[in-house]
């Protein structure tokens, strides 16, 4: 019971920081400065690591899909399969998941110092509220950046997928054949579903990662506990969301 | 070495009024442990009140709670006639609490620092919130450390630092904790001097949490004593030079004895 209030009260506490951010939200434009730096914080420096792992994912996938596909001769839907579950699941997870570690990670962490570091007390005694600062500009840096990362990171997964397909022996899908069969069975509706998960488990990795901060008490011990909190909890719930979400959209 | 002077301090005159400050009855627990026990204190417009005490004594929770940074398990703290818990308060009174470590943002400069507050409040140009940083930072002699970050200032710059920030603000009411503690003798009794000074010239109500009895009897207008929780004594400085209550006369003035049996223990342990 205890537990299940405690979850309770968590979820709450993020509802109403939501709340009180958005309050904020006409301040936004005036914040542009904040934002571009959270932007390039988020997106940019993320980007070498997003195109690494899904170039790899990509060709993972094709590489233990054509070695299975081809015992029933079906090879050839190697493009389609990757292209697939590279856009409508792959990619938004993973890149959600390396956000969630990478850029999570370092929110909590740097809320939780400035918590226990008495920044923010600073902050309300000089009546600007920290979720203006600091938990608005992360939002919007989010909502801005997570679409371009998954786009970049699923397209990555489909040239490793490709390269992989054309180059390994056993496969031996040309470049042509593998984005033919991948464009074939693809629709806009499928692109965009995945755009719009990762804008979801973006927005709620750096919510629930706000939260876990900024909820921070006691001394730079927590600080550790709360980045681990942060990122198991993001992760959980990109899980989660990642079932109910694709449920929504089918 | 140039020492920076109280006497170059001249602060804008306030636009609104100074506040009193009054407790009732104030209890804070925090989970079984009471921190504060029916605390009922009042501080007058324009004084400065030092409030003293042991380590652990309440005193800094005590200070919180002026802040509107603690919830009190019951009894009230009020500003003039706002309630101090109330959010909205802080849209009518100018408040500043100068932290014991100073609590300064590690990402920004220390002007960035100073002019957090004028520009988020957009409370002028930036040519004129420079001024104001700039003047702040001369009263302390802190001009050279304009561009450094936090974490390239020693303890004692930040708490300047943290004091600078606290004279861009104006305030109305301004909250010391543990002014002088980290600093040298003679930059204590600089800052002891500028307490008195802001509030010579604004009449700015000053509450000063401090171990310094030197700074509470130079500068107080009165001084309270908080043990265990509870106020233990209030009076003028006077009162304190050679207070009557043994608790009180061994916390201001420690006799070090050091044939103690406790410095005989730890002579034992160490044979």
């Amino acid at each position: 019971m205890t537990f299940l209030n405690a979850i309770i009260g968590h979820i709450g506490g993020t509802v109403l920081l939501l709340g009180r951010s958005l309050k904020h939200v006409g301040t936004l434009p005036g914040q542009s400065r904040r934002v571009i730096e959270q932007c390039y914080i988020i997106g940019f420096t993320s980007l070498p690591i997003v195109t690494i792992l899904t170039f790899f994912i990509g060709s993972v996938l094709a590489l233990q899909s054509g070695y299975s596909m081809e015992n029933f001769g079906a090879k050839q839907f190697i493009g389609t399969l990757v292209g697939l579950s590279m856009v409508r699941e792959l990619g938004p997870v993973m890149v959600a998941i390396l956000i969630a570690g990478r850029v999570g990670s370092a929110i909590a962490a740097e809320l939780a110092s400035m918590k226990v570091f008495q920044e923010v007390d600073a902050l309300e005694t000089m009546n600007i509220p920290a979720e203006r600062i600091l938990v608005l500009p992360r939002l919007a840096a989010i909502l801005v950046m997570m679409p371009p990362l998954a786009l970049i990171g699923i397209i990555c997964g489909w040239y490793g997928g490709a390269l992989v397909s054309e180059y390994t022996h056993s496969i031996s899908v040309d470049n042509a054949a593998y984005f033919a069969a991948l464009k074939a069975y693809m629709k806009n509706r499928d692109v965009i579903d995945g755009l719009l998960k990762a804008e979801v488990f973006g927005f709620v990795i750096v919510l629930v990662c706000c939260y876990i901060g900024l909820s921070t008490r006691g001394g730079p011990r927590e600080i550790g506990a709360s980045v681990t909190k942060a990122v198991v909890t993001s992760l959980i719930l990109i899980l989660v969301l990642d079932y109910f979400v694709t449920k929504a959209l089918l | 070495m140039s020492t920076p002077s109280a006497s170059a301090f001249t602060a804008t005159p306030f636009v609104g009024k100074t506040f009193g400050v009054t407790v009732k009855g104030l209890t804070k627990q925090f989970g079984r442990a009471t921190v504060l026990h029916d605390i009922n204190l009042e501080v007058r417009p324009g004084e400065i009140f030092c409030l003293m005490g042991p380590s652990g004594s309440g005193k800094s929770v005590l200070l919180k709670h002026i802040a509107g940074l603690e919830r009190a398990t019951s009894g009230e703290v009020r500003i003039g006639e706002h309630d101090a818990g109330d959010p909205d308060t802080r849209d009518k009174v100018h408040l500043a609490l100068v932290f014991q470590a100073g609590a300064l943002f590690n990402s920004l400069s220390v002007y960035d620092n100073l002019a957090l507050y004028p520009r988020e409040h957009r409370l002028c140009s930036e040519a004129g919130i420079r001024e104001r940083v700039m003047n702040a930072l001369s009263i302390l002699s802190l001009e050279k450390a304009v561009k450094k970050y936090p974490s390239e200032l020693s303890g004692g710059m930040k708490k300047r630092v943290a004091i600078a920030r606290a004279l861009v603000m104006e305030p109305q009411l301004l909250l010391y904790d543990e002014p002088t503690s980290e600093l040298d003798p003679v930059m204590s009794a600089t800052i002891s001097e500028i307490i008195a000074t802001l509030r010579e010239q604004t009449a700015v109500t000053s509450i000063v949490v401090t171990h310094d009895r030197s700074l509470a009897l130079s500068i107080a207008d009165r001084i309270g004593i908080i043990m265990d929780g509870r106020i233990r004594a209030l009076g003028v400085p006077d009162d304190f030079r050679q207070p009557a209550d043994p608790a009180i006369a061994n916390f201001l003035s420690p006799v070090i004895d050091l044939k103690n049996p406790r410095f005989k223990q730890l002579e034992n342990s160490h044979e």
